[in-house]
């Protein structure tokens, strides 16, 4: 019995490739997407509001549980808006040991992004390359700040721990290492067909789309927009680095930047060796002096930071793009009195509407992975066949199998 | 070595995320791949609570999620235990006095099943090592629901 297309098809809220529960409400006309509707709301935890119930030190830990993949770029820009609303100067060589964490933040981001897009494709072997490699980042970042994730590595002023010679050494070890492997890990993502099959020409966000819809970080990159807060609106010591390092589009490796997904594996993966370089950079060249322009003392920053009123507005580039925080205190009020975070990913989420259109629904798990690092939660997408009213379930694995026969039917 | 009999056959776990930060969700993750490999003593990942013998549960339990999580609990087939990874799992941890969280998640799970067995593997977020022995610790519990039931 035939039934009139468009057909509406759920997917969600315990979302397939998102980390966060989301819920994607799309329009089918057989394999094609029409159109697609999202609807997020489902992993909220009230941050924003708890924020106000505690004071600015408590929120640094807060701040950092916003999201544990980028957490250190939430508590850095909380930190710097907290500054900014005190007028507090961070030190020098605080500063640059911040972007030493950023960055290592990134590295570990993007190949987390890697595994999971792999993994997404069907192409599981890379998922385990990549996390294997990915240890290592994690080594440094244990042995620098003391924890693998959520680094509690921030204060207003500065950082909380120095680094030793004996860290120093054993980072830079790791990144001899790593760029050994560079050649390796672009051979495998460039030119392998099972990737470059399914990523290429697929979920294409146009330069002017990503203009249009605000579009931010690698994804936009991708697209050939040269958006990068890093340099844009240097903070930290990207400012002094700014003569050795650029903005990365697809065109820093000769490839046209179309807008594709393959674009945002370019841009990724020469901003992942670019952020070892970088680290390697603030290592060369790290001042000496205090770690912090503040007293590392609780009770001196509160009663500081307690007297301080102003509003405070900082920007950073998270491993996904610009995230914004703004906080604004009040004098003799231990609680921030106003937060606001905008995560990269809200400025990203608009351009699925645009990336959807016409794919098929074997690409929905690489365009939904494409614009940010995630867990395959898993499960449960609910196919609704609008003309009888009648359900038919398609569990995760089921999406993932298809998307695993896309591959294999696309290999010469 | 002897394996003991709690390796005589492979545990399948399946993952909840209950609104959370996902630093305990990439440490599952990375529990599963070659540097922990818990893989190699038969846990795996499943994509369906059909499937599973644990359910692998992060975050708190908010208001959007908590019927979710409730369901999927009753999906998943006895015996069964719940490893309960992290702090905001346990306790709620630092969203504790939000307005929009169900959780603890034990306080919420008992009301749906009083004789649930919860495995703690606390930190914020979980070191992947605490996450094997949290599932060995499961598997004990499995265990000796297997010998009350013959
Ligand atoms: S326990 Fe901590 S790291 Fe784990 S999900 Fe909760 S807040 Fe995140």
């Amino acid at each position: 019995m035939a039934h009139a297309p468009p057909y509406p098809l759920m997917i969600g809220p315990i979302h397939p490739a998102l980390k966060e529960p989301t819920m994607f409400k799309f329009t089918m006309e057989g394999e094609r997407v029409l159109d697609v509707d999202i609807q997020p709301g489902f992993n909220h935890r009230g941050v924003e509001y708890l924020g106000m119930k505690r004071n600015p030190l408590q929120v640094l830990h807060l701040a950092e549980r916003v999201c544990g993949i980028c957490s250190g770029a939430h508590q850095y820009v909380f930190c710097r808006a907290v500054e900014h609303a005190a007028n507090i100067t961070p030190s020098v060589r605080g500063d640059y040991l911040r972007v030493l964490v950023a960055e290592l933040e990134r590295i570990h981001s993007h190949l987390l992004w890697a595994g999971v897009a792999g993994h997404e494709l069907g192409f599981d072997s890379i998922l385990h390359y990549t996390w294997k490699v990915r240890e290592d980042v994690q080594d440094i970042l244990e042995i620098i700040c003391g924890n693998r994730v959520n680094y509690s590595y921030y204060i207003f002023g500065g950082v909380r721990r120095d680094v030793t010679p004996e860290q120093v050494e054993k980072a830079r070890k790791i990144f001899a290492k790593y760029r050994k492997l560079e050649d390796t890990i672009l051979d495998i993502f460039l030119t392998d067909p099972t990737i470059s099959h399914r990523v290429q020409d697929v979920g294409v966000l146009t330069k002017e789309n990503a203009l249009k819809l605000s579009a931010c970080g690698p994804l936009t990159r991708g697209a050939g927009v040269k958006k990068d807060v890093r340099f844009s609106w240097p903070y930290g010591s990207y400012g002094d680095m700014m003569d050795d390092f650029k903005v990365v589009t697809p065109e820093s490796l000769g490839y046209k930047a179309t807008g594709d997904i393959f674009s945002q594996v370019v841009v990724r993966l020469v901003e992942l060796f670019e952020a070892i370089r970088m680290c390697e950079w603030v290592l060369d060249n790290l001042p000496s002096g205090p770690i912090t322009s503040e007293p590392n003392l609780s009770a001196l920053l509160m009663a500081k930071l307690r007297m301080a009123e102003g509003e405070g507005v900082a920007r950073v580039e998270a491993p996904r793009g610009e995230d914004i925080h703004y906080v604004r205190l009040k004098k003799n009020k231990m609680e921030l009195d106003s937060w606001k975070i905008r995560v990269p990913t809200y400025g990203n989420i608009m351009s699925w509407l645009t990336m959807f259109k016409d794919a098929q629904i074997a690409d929905i798990p690489i365009i939904i992975a494409s614009i940010d690092p995630c867990i395959g939660c898993m499960d449960r997408v609910t196919l609704v066949d609008s003309g009888t009213g009648r359900e038919r379930d398609v569990d995760w694995a089921v999406l993932h199998d298809l998307s695993v026969k896309r591959s294999r039917g696309l290999m010469p | 070595m002897k394996l003991n009999k709690a390796f005589d056959k492979s545990l399948w776990v399946f993952h909840v995320n209950a609104a959370s930060c996902n630093g305990c969700d990439i440490e599952i993750v990375a529990a599963l791949t070659p540097r922990y490999d818990v893989e190699r003593f038969g846990i795996k990942l499943v994509g369906t609570p059909r499937h599973a013998d644990v359910l692998l549960v992060t975050g708190p339990v908010n208001r959007q999620m908590a019927d979710r999580v409730r369901r999927i609990y009753e999906q998943t087939p006895g015996p069964k235990a719940v490893l309960l990874c992290g702090n905001c799992g346990a306790t709620s941890g630092v969203y504790y006095d939000s307005y929009c969280i169900e959780g603890p998640f034990d306080e919420f799970i008992k009301k749906v099943d009083p004789n649930a067995i919860i495995v703690y593997v606390p930190g914020c977020p979980v070191r992947p090592e605490a996450i094997t022995m949290g599932v060995v610790e499961a598997w004990k519990q499995l265990e000796v629901l297997r010998g009350e039931a013959k």
